[in-house]
């Protein structure tokens, strides 16, 4: 595994591939509460649709900043919403992953996840470039924002009853 | 014989108040539907907005047939078959943009903006009567309402605003959101559903639901916003506007967005609104935008693809007789505050994209109809509901806001057009 040294910050690949495996459990086994916490308040989580990265400006599948993060996971745990009671199971794989830039503010992520859905028997296969801002609180990795950019994201997909 | 293996006859499976389930199921009828309905009537192709400028393109369907919605030099909207008229390969597969023409990959056949046929490379090896001018794209009657684009396959039906009727002054009422300014479409979600399409068309004319399949959402809103979607309590209602169509009023309140505009600003849009005079709007603009963006209180069902609710069009493709397409169309104001349309987008994003809060829930519902048609094919679906306090409307029978009437109204319309 490669290491950048920037001026103090020593940020091993190892470590990073580590943190967002871990994340990836947590979404295959919806412990929501758990990703909640792996979050700064500042940043955004993303899902867009449209090229560029000016996400205000446009229509996006998700635009989340830590209210609607929190809103969006209370409708998946308060069981009344049909499509997460129970939603489709996941198995997910993170892989490909590439240090963009570490700085002592911030870290950039760049990676290919690929998630396979089922729900009544009925396997669907997503792939998603995933970008994440990761800064350290107390030592620990958090993510600031991230981006998961769906293939054929300015097309048809499905409806999700899960977090990419 | 079996009875099973007997042809359907669409006229028998429609009754006033039920359906039979091979309506969802059999895939005959549904070759019978593409070539009867889809093949027969206005389809909702694309808004203005979307070719906003001389060679703006973008593509789109009639029933299955893939099709370009093109603004030629003249400023004429055509729709053409996405299809060379040498060897059938699609001319354009960009889904969105700006051409002078239109060039097959295959043999390099050009065609001009309006369809017709401009180039063929060494065009020797076709003698003396090859006849160009009757080899261009084949291009659809198309006719526009308040900039919403539709097309025909049949050249010789009734004009797009008679066929309309009186869903025309719904439309209107629709666009008010521009809120002083031209509607814009801002983006759109797609995504697929394994059902029918005929289940997307009753659903946006079905309040029913509403309160049970999208309990989730309405629990993330703000109380008052909570009242706005509490349609139990209001004076809603659905009329049949004729031709299948039919309008659901759930929120009344909002019929008319320029009315009312004394009216307090509900807190879901205080931050909009003080944006707004901060950016120097008089009060009376900034409520005129502020009651615009949420949208119209009320689903216009424009049989057989397309619906007018709250602030977006809802497109349906059918695909083949168990799986649709749709698109959430997203409408803006064309030139209007940035604020009012990033909240819009907002407004969509939180319940209409595919991992909105209350689209997946939709989704659901709808795979759960057509998987439960596989069983009891002999049981009726209802569509009863509301007939028991229905009156006459102002254009045709209204019932209660969560009664099935705009149900009726598509599926006598099916039985009409599948009569034929």
């Amino acid at each position: 595994m490669s290491t950048i040294t920037m001026s103090d910050t020593r940020v091993s690949l190892h470590e990073l591939a580590e943190f967002v495996w871990r994340e990836a459990e947590i979404l295959d086994r919806c412990e929501y509460d758990a990703w909640l916490a792996l979050w700064t308040t500042d940043g955004r989580y993303v899902v867009p649709m449209a090229p560029g990265e000016d996400y205000e400006d446009q229509l996006n599948i998700c635009f989340d900043d830590a209210k609607m993060r929190k809103l969006r996971i209370e409708r998946f745990q308060q069981g009344f919403s049909i499509s997460s009671a129970p939603p489709a199971n996941t198995v997910r794989t993170v892989s490909r992953f590439v240090l963009h830039s570490a700085t002592e503010e911030e870290i950039i992520l760049r990676c290919a996840e690929h998630v396979i859905e089922n729900k009544f028997g009925r396997q669907r296969v997503y792939a998603a470039n995933l970008t994440y801002t990761l800064v350290r609180v107390d030592g620990a990795l958090r993510i600031r924002h991230k981006v998961a950019r769906l293939l054929n994201s300015d097309g048809e997909l499905t409806a999700f009853s899960y977090l990419f | 014989m079996s009875v099973a293996n007997a042809p359907v006859r669409p006229e028998e499976l429609v009754e006033h108040d039920r359906v039979q389930t091979p309506l969802y199921e059999d895939a005959a009828l549904f070759e019978e539907e593409m070539d009867k309905i889809f093949g027969r009537t206005w389809v909702f192709v694309a808004h203005g907005s979307e070719v906003p400028e001389k060679g703006s393109f973008i593509l789109s369907w009639v029933g299955r047939q893939p099709v370009i919605v093109v603004r030629d030099r003249k400023g004429d909207i055509n729709v053409l078959v996405n299809r060379c008229r040498h060897r059938a390969a699609t001319v354009c597969e960009v889904k969105k943009g700006k051409t002078s023409s239109f060039q097959c990959p295959y043999h390099g056949w050009g065609y001009g903006l309006d369809g017709s046929l401009r180039a063929v490379p060494y065009p020797e090896q076709y003698g003396e009567d090859f006849d160009k001018a009757s080899l261009g794209m084949k291009a659809l009657r198309t006719e526009s309402y308040q900039n919403m684009i539709f097309a025909t396959l049949a050249p010789e039906i009734e004009p797009l605003v008679d066929f309309l009727g009186p869903a025309t002054k719904w439309i209107d009422l629709f666009m008010k959101q521009g809120g002083g300014y031209p509607v814009k479409v801002l983006g759109e979600h797609q995504f697929t559903v394994p059902m029918n399409w005929k289940i997307q068309l009753e659903n946006t004319t079905d309040a029913y639901h509403f309160p049970v399949v999208h309990k989730s959402f309405i629990q993330t809103l703000d109380a008052e916003a909570t009242n706005t979607f509490s349609f139990f309590d209001k004076e809603g209602f659905v009329e049949d506007l004729g031709n299948g169509h039919s309008v659901a009023v759930m929120i009344p309140e909002l019929i008319d967005l320029d009315a009312n505009l004394d009216e307090p600003i509900p807190e879901r849009y205080q931050e909009l609104a003080q944006t707004l005079r901060d950016e120097g709007f008089s009060e009376d603009k900034v409520r005129r935008i502020v009651r615009a963006t949420g949208g119209a209180g009320f689903n216009l069902n424009l049989f057989p693809n397309v619906s007018l609710s709250l602030s977006f069009f809802r497109v349906l493709r059918p695909l083949n007789v168990r799986d649709t397409a749709i698109r959430h169309v997203c409408l803006g104001m064309d030139g209007g505050p940035v604020a009012a349309n990033r909240m819009k987008m907002r407004l969509q994003e939180h319940f209409q994209g595919p991992m909105g809060f209350g689209t997946p829930d939709d989704a659901e519902v709808w795979e759960r109809v057509q998987r439960g048609t596989l069983g009891g094919k002999e049981l009726p679906i209802l569509v009863n509901r509301g007939l028991v306090d229905e009156v006459p409307g102002t254009d045709g029978p209204r019932g209660h806001f969560s009664a099935e009437t705009g149900m009726r109204a598509a599926y006598q319309m099916w039985k009409r057009m599948m009569s034929r």
